[in-house]
């Protein structure tokens, strides 16, 4: 029985283009107080264009109007839960959004004279500092602007470090369960990469592992709790396989969810990771970014870290660029810092034991999930998951129904999908993760409607097949999508 | 589904038909099986090497994208590269409707005929497909 | 729930973790404060910070990053929950609004800069840069970089970030030293077979306007790619768009982001048709659903890290979406006439202030120029200009060390004209 949702008329609306004509203006600027300049004698007659061709022309209520209905259109955290695994939807606090907005924050511009931007560099100090502690590695580096770029530059470093010592080496080692993003990464950083198998828990295999590290291995890179959501339990013999061979640990920190305040991975042998901001500290995913991908590293590595780096004088911050053995700059400027403004008033929020009792609650919630959804749905490995779990269609696939068709009857429901098929080391995988952010009654919702789904695949398995059926849009053709792409309006 | 006697088999799902062509010498014509593309889904796009390409058997020439994956497709055996089927850059889903006739990929004069050793025949192919479901 | 789940207490949660793991002490970081309390925490930052007219400052910074006024109703739409808290548009049946948002940003981007297909949007200028050459070098199969000097130094320091770690030749080839235009003799020395690409920015990190077809015509001739970048978009309300470029690859920070002590910002990639499957990051494509009507989704995506893994185009992953929607209602909100008349506007106000100031190059500029110090220097007009409450341009010693004695002064549709002639007073002394 369907509980979340009931139908409801939304408004249609067309491309922007679509609804545009001439002379129409959603704008306003003030009169010139200066004289008029002719573009042609300024700046040549062939380097003028007269308007942008195609550029829509409508009023601004026509603005509003466009934008609300499509917005109607989406999912979002705000209207319920996304068990979206290792991605942590978690409520976006407003309050994120009105500091960020502050004038003297969101006006500031990077290249005012330092003495104008101490306030701007304390909350850049304060969070480095934070995030040290929460990590328990020695620096940070704010610079990458998402988790993909903070693989990157991590890897960059290792790369550096073992330069410096004679040669950057040639493997990435990554497990074979591991996010699409850590093997596209290493490649970029011009390694080759070797896919590790994962033992039949689900885990690192040891043995595997100390019989492929080699002197020509630069570093392992691990998620930690793992894409099952299971800790790795041989996590610190794993670092000290690599370390006996002068190689490094990469933890892609995606599932920090599950520890911060709980364990540390400076204290169990991790040399490098990246944070995800818009994961674990709440700042808001719109659709696809902006993210943050800070670095965290031990003590080693911090010589290689990018430029600048910030530097405390006696009353005073300063951008430092005498850091004569820095992989460069990844990224303009010093970093996506209106995300830092959000992560940080999320952790002041929270403070320490506020963020220690969102990990308990976070995984308290997955594991609820995981009792109540057991008797339905394979669990392929039974080892204890922190705040995510990972079921699989092994019991629902005999009759034709695999992840996917489950995921989209969901919407039917009232809910976003889990992640699908994914990691790709289970058969059919179903992905799910709640987040703090939850209560019990939005997580029994969620149980309910997983399990009412799994009574339609006995009985009417169709209508789970062609699911969904009560959204605006059905199932879009991707295939012509991909045969065909069209990837613009044209007139 | 038939897989045609006169066609050789490998383990990653291919198949090559070779004829040989007088003043050219031994050509292979190469495509992937009926099962592979039913297990790719529907075809989106086909990355083929160019004519005059050479090829070392059993290295990845070219690849076949479906909506969520990619697969490589590997050279039953070597040489250079005569053909490609153009038809396939407008109707990818031809490799779907005829993946053993018209939606050949390549074809490729034939360095060393010994290279067909050890493919498999249609009758052992199917034991393989049917081994692997 | 503790009881279904089997457990006595919530700790037991955590026995998985081996104890070696564990932290076993409370975290050192202060316990949480109320929302009034981070209001005024944030505040007091401010007050320590200078931005936009906060503490009374006007400023003339641009180099890559532009004041501009944001429309209301940019934040109006983007603090909408069902944008702000959604996901990204894997799942299209409830992700139409996104989709066709970013579907009309496509559009846009490829008629403001002259090219067939955009992708939904780059991390910012510097780190699409490097990714077009990335690009360059896999169509062509070369793997020189040519870079104009003149190219904002910070998109080329992250370019030689990128390329010392795959071992990719840059090299840097510079300017003419009266007009601040590229020194064609110098390009044409370097340009050679095994060049994958030359870059360029118009206008220039100098604010002076390129000639992209004589660029265009150059690299052609030796097989190279033309990748075109800019960091003022709103020059592109009255510039040529670079229809001869084969990649762009710029920044849309114009187009109301604010300049946040620099970044989150929005980049942009666009190419010519046949470059479609090499292009990295989201794309979204137009189709139907079952019941034929039109829908968006997500396409092509196999270049990505997700399915392509190793042998992806690139390992993005996120975008910068919510950012890109920004620029998004600002282009429909200005839409045709207003980024022209506000590109006229910004052209007016720094062409006045070069009339007060005298401009250090005689190329055509749009809202930037170098101007020199002249019997004061740099350093001390710009710290009279403070005491004016005035925050004077970039002062270029840092990264062009033979333009020592030199500013980059940038006016904008939001400078004051009594501000303008303040500054000229400074400098003119």
């Amino acid at each position: 029985m369907i509980r979340k949702v009931r139908q409801h008329i939304s408004q249609n609306e067309d491309l922007i283009f679509e609804r545009s004509s001439p002379g129409k203006i959603g704008y306003q600027l003030p009169p010139l107080d200066v004289p008029e300049v002719d573009p042609a004698q300024a700046l040549g007659t062939a380097n003028v264009r007269d308007g942008i061709e195609g550029f829509p022309e409508v009023s601004e209520v026509e603005v509003i109007r466009h934008f609300t209905r499509l917005s109607t259109w989406n999912y979002a955290i705000d209207l319920g839960m996304y068990p979206l695994g290792s991605c942590t939807m978690k409520y976006n606090p407003r309050i994120n959004e009105a500091v960020a907005r502050i004038e003297g924050l969101a006006w500031a511009h990077p290249y005012q004279p330092e003495s104008l931007s101490q306030g701007a560099m304390e909350v850049v100090e304060k969070l480095e500092s934070a995030l040290c502690e929460i990590t328990g590695l020695d620096a940070v580096t704010l610079q990458p602007a998402a988790g993909a770029h903070g693989e990157l530059t991590g890897i960059l470093l290792v790369r550096a470090l073992l330069e410096s010592k004679g040669g950057p080496r040639k493997r990435i080692l990554v497990p074979d369960s591991a996010h699409g993003t850590n093997p596209a990464t290493a490649g970029i950083a011009g390694y080759s990469v070797q896919n590790i198998p994962s033992n039949d828990q689900g885990m690192i295999d040891l043995e595997q592992l100390s019989r492929v590290v080699d002197e020509d291995v630069a570093a392992l890179m691990v998620t930690n709790p793992n894409t099952l959501g299971v800790f790795e339990e041989n996590i610190v013999k794993a670092t000290e396989i690599l370390h006996s061979k002068g190689a490094m640990v990469y933890m892609d920190g995606a599932n920090m969810n599950a520890l911060v305040g709980i364990a540390r991975p400076g204290d169990f042998g991790i040399d490098v990771m990246h944070i995800n901001l818009h994961k674990t500290f709440s700042t808001p995913h719109g659709g696809g970014g902006p993210g943050g991908g800070p670095v965290a590293v031990k003590k080693h590595l911090m010589p290689f870290l990018p430029v600048p780096r910030l530097k405390r004088l006696q009353d005073s911050l300063t951008w430092d660029y005498d850091c004569p053995q820095t992989i460069g700059k990844v990224k303009a400027f010093y970093g996506n810092f209106g995300v830092m403004v959000r992560a940080l008033a999320y952790i002041l929020a929270h403070g320490g034991p506020g963020l220690r009792n969102a990990t308990v609650d976070a995984v308290m919630n997955a594991n609820y999930i995981r009792h109540k959804l057991r008797p339905y749905f394979d669990l392929p490995y039974d080892r204890p998951n922190m705040h995510e779990v990972v079921f699989s269609d092994d019991r629902q696939s005999p009759k034709g129904v695999r992840t996917g068709d489950i995921a989209k009857r969901l919407i039917d429901y009232g809910f976003h999908p889990y992640t699908v098929s994914f990691p790709l080391i289970v058969h059919g995988a179903m992905m799910i993760e709640p987040t703090e952010t939850e209560s019990k009654d939005e997580l029994d919702l969620f149980i309910d409607a997983m399990i009412s789904i799994a009574q339609e695949i006995g009985e009417t398995p169709d209508l789970v097949k062609t699911a969904p059926h009560s959204t605006r849009t059905t199932r879009v053709d991707e295939v012509t999508a991909a045969r065909k792409p069209v990837l613009r309006w044209k007139p | 589904m038939t897989y045609p006697e006169s066609y050789r088999y490998t383990k990653e799902h291919e198949w090559v038909h070779v004829v040989n062509e007088s003043g050219v010498g031994d050509v292979a014509t190469i495509g992937i099986t009926f099962h592979a593309q039913s297990e790719l889904g529907d075809i989106v796009f086909v990355d083929l090497p160019a004519v005059g390409a050479k090829l070392e058997k059993s290295a990845s020439f070219g690849s076949i994208e479906s909506v969520k994956a990619v697969s490589d497709v590997y050279a039953p055996v070597g040489g250079e590269v005569t053909e490609n089927n153009e038809a396939l850059t407008n109707a990818p889903e031809k490799v779907n409707e005829d993946p053993q006739g018209a939606g050949w990929l390549i074809k490729v004069r034939v360095s060393n005929k010994s290279d067909l050793d050890g493919l498999m025949t249609a009758a052992q192919y199917e034991t393989y497909v049917g081994a692997e479901s | 729930m503790l009881a279904v789940c089997g457990l006595q207490s919530a700790d037991e949660l955590f026995s998985q973790i081996p104890a070696e793991a564990r932290l076993k002490r409370p975290l050192d970081l202060a316990p949480g404060i109320s929302e009034f309390e981070i209001v005024d925490y944030f505040k007091s930052m401010a007050e320590k910070n200078a931005g936009g007219s906060s503490r009374g400052f006007a400023s003339f910074l641009g180099a890559g990053v532009y004041n501009h006024y944001r429309p209301v109703v940019v934040d109006t739409v983007v603090s909408r929950g069902e944008f702000l808290t959604s996901y990204t548009p894997y799942q299209s049946e409830i992700s139409q609004g996104t989709l066709m948002t970013i579907f009309e940003f496509q559009t846009m981007i490829c008629q403001l800069t002259g090219m067939d297909v955009a992708n939904a949007s780059m991390y910012d200028g510097s780190t699409a840069v490097p990714e077009a050459a990335m690009m360059a070098i896999r169509v062509t199969g070369r793997q020189k970089v040519l870079v104009a000097r003149t190219v904002h130094p910070e998109y080329r320091d992250v370019m030689g970030t990128y390329a010392k770690n795959q071992g990719l030749p840059v090299q840097e080839f510079g300017y003419d030293a009266d007009s601040g235009q590229i020194d064609w003799k110098d390009l044409e020395a370097k340009l050679d077979k095994q060049t994958a690409c030359v870059i360029i920015q118009s206008p220039n990190f100098f604010g002076i306007v390129e000639d992209v077809k004589k660029a265009a015509e150059l690299a052609h001739a030796s097989g190279a790619l033309l990748v075109f970048t800019f960091s003022e978009a709103v020059s592109l309300g009255i510039l040529e768009p670079p229809r001869d470029a084969d990649i762009v690859a710029g920044e849309l920070q114009s187009f109301a982001i604010s300049p946040s002590y620099g970044g989150p910002f929005a980049g942009i990639m666009a190419a010519k048709e046949k470059f479609i499957r090499q292009l990295p990051g989201r794309l979204v494509g137009q189709t139907t659903d079952t019941h034929g009507n039109r829908a968006f989704c997500l396409t092509l995506a196999t270049r990505e890290q997700h399915i392509r893994r190793e042998k992806a185009t690139s390992n993005i992953c996120t975008n910068q979406a919510l950012i890109a929607l920004m620029a998004t209602v600002y282009m429909e909100l200005y839409g045709k006439a207003g980024l022209h008349e506000l590109a006229l506007q910004n052209l007016a106000k720094a062409h006045y202030l070069g009339s007060r100031v005298q401009p250090h190059f005689s190329g055509p500029y749009f809202n930037e120029f170098v101007a020199a110090g002249d019997g004061l220097s740099v350093e001390e007009i710009s710290e009279e200009l403070l005491a004016r409450k005035i925050i004077g341009g970039l002062a270029l010693k840092k990264f062009y060390p033979e333009l020592s004695n030199t500013m980059l002064l940038c006016a904008t549709e939001m400078t004051k004209r009594a501000d303008m002639d303040a500054l000229a007073e400074t400098f003119n002394q």
